[in-house]
């Protein structure tokens, strides 16, 4: 039986870059940080919310082992165009946490927004991965029709 | 590819501003004709495009939630000309702004969610008519590339 989503992969473009971004920006924290293989071997990097110790993101860079190098250009260039969605990211207090991330330099795609279902902002990490933060409320707003709102180009 | 994502996240971000070409092409680096037209193949939509689009699913937010005049919602998300605006709402949504007002407003905020949204959004064109859309796409090219010079 699965207990749960341990680990989820996040492909960046620098992983140096992307430790600082989502440790001092985002205030996640490092779970691991080794290489495997030797000096020119895989780096192994996750990182957490504090609160929630048995879920990870691993920080990825497109290439080798995982990717032949067609692939990785591929997925390079998904991540730049900015078309990747990577997750929501739980807070309980959204206007506080949008000014704070705003503060320190995270970009903003969407100010907080009122949904069905919380309040939930949009925003980049600085590869271009976009992430929904979300201030869930306590049950979806059924009352609102959300069907009639798809756009119909 | 970096380049034009800022341009595309300034058009998500600073919709409501006055933005015309030259102003979203400096956050890209690039030229106008050379980003119209990188922009196009890198997201299936011209600029013109693209930020009518946001723009018109803010005007849809504050027309169910806001206690505005059309005219004035027109102005706050960004349009120019309240002829344009009108046009365009149609194009997307099927409705008139005042025929989507009575429609929805009733049922206040809350229906676009942000992700589906920026999921609707993500640069991949739209199939929906079975494979015809980016032939539809660049008819309708001419006419925005030609707009896309205004604020709107």
């Amino acid at each position: 039986m699965i207990k749960g989503i341990a680990i989820t992969t996040v492909w960046v473009l620098d992983q140096d870059r992307a430790r600082d971004f989502y440790t001092e920006k985002l205030g996640l924290e490092v779970r691991t940080d080794m290489t495997m293989g030797g000096d020119k071997g895989m780096r192994w990097l996750t990182v957490g919310a504090k609160d929630q110790p048995d879920v990870e993101m691993t920080l990825m860079v497109p290439g080798p082992p995982g990717l032949d190098p067609e692939s990785a250009e591929a997925m390079r260039t998904l991540v730049s165009k900015g078309v990747l969605g990577v997750a929501v990211l739980a807070t309980d207090d959204i206007h506080r946490d949008y000014e704070l991330l705003k503060a320190k330099g995270v970009e903003f795609l969407m100010e907080p927004q009122e949904r069905p279902y919380g309040t939930e902002a949009i925003l980049r990490d600085d590869s271009g991965n976009w992430f929904s933060l979300t201030q869930r409320s306590e049950q979806i707003d059924l009352s609102k029709d959300w069907g009639e709102c798809v756009d119909p180009m | 590819m970096r380049r034009l994502r800022l341009a595309k996240d300034a058009m998500d971000r600073d919709w409501a501003e006055p933005l015309d070409l030259d102003a979203v092409s400096a956050h890209a680096g690039y030229s106008r004709f050379h980003f119209v037209r990188a922009f196009k193949d890198a997201y299936g939509q011209t600029p013109g495009q693209y930020l009518s689009r946001r723009r018109i699913e803010r005007a849809q937010e504050l027309l169910r939630t806001a206690n505005l005049s059309v005219t004035e919602i027109c102005a706050l998300v960004g349009f120019s000309s309240l002829g344009t605006f009108s046009t365009r709402f149609k194009r997307q949504t099927g409705l008139t702004p005042t025929e989507y007002r009575a429609r929805h407003a009733p049922r206040g905020a809350g229906h676009i969610p942000g992700c589906y949204a920026m999921l609707w959004n993500g640069g991949f064109p739209l199939r929906r008519d079975g494979g015809q859309g980016r032939d539809r796409d660049r008819d309708q090219g001419r006419d925005q590339d030609r707009n896309s010079g205004e604020a709107d």
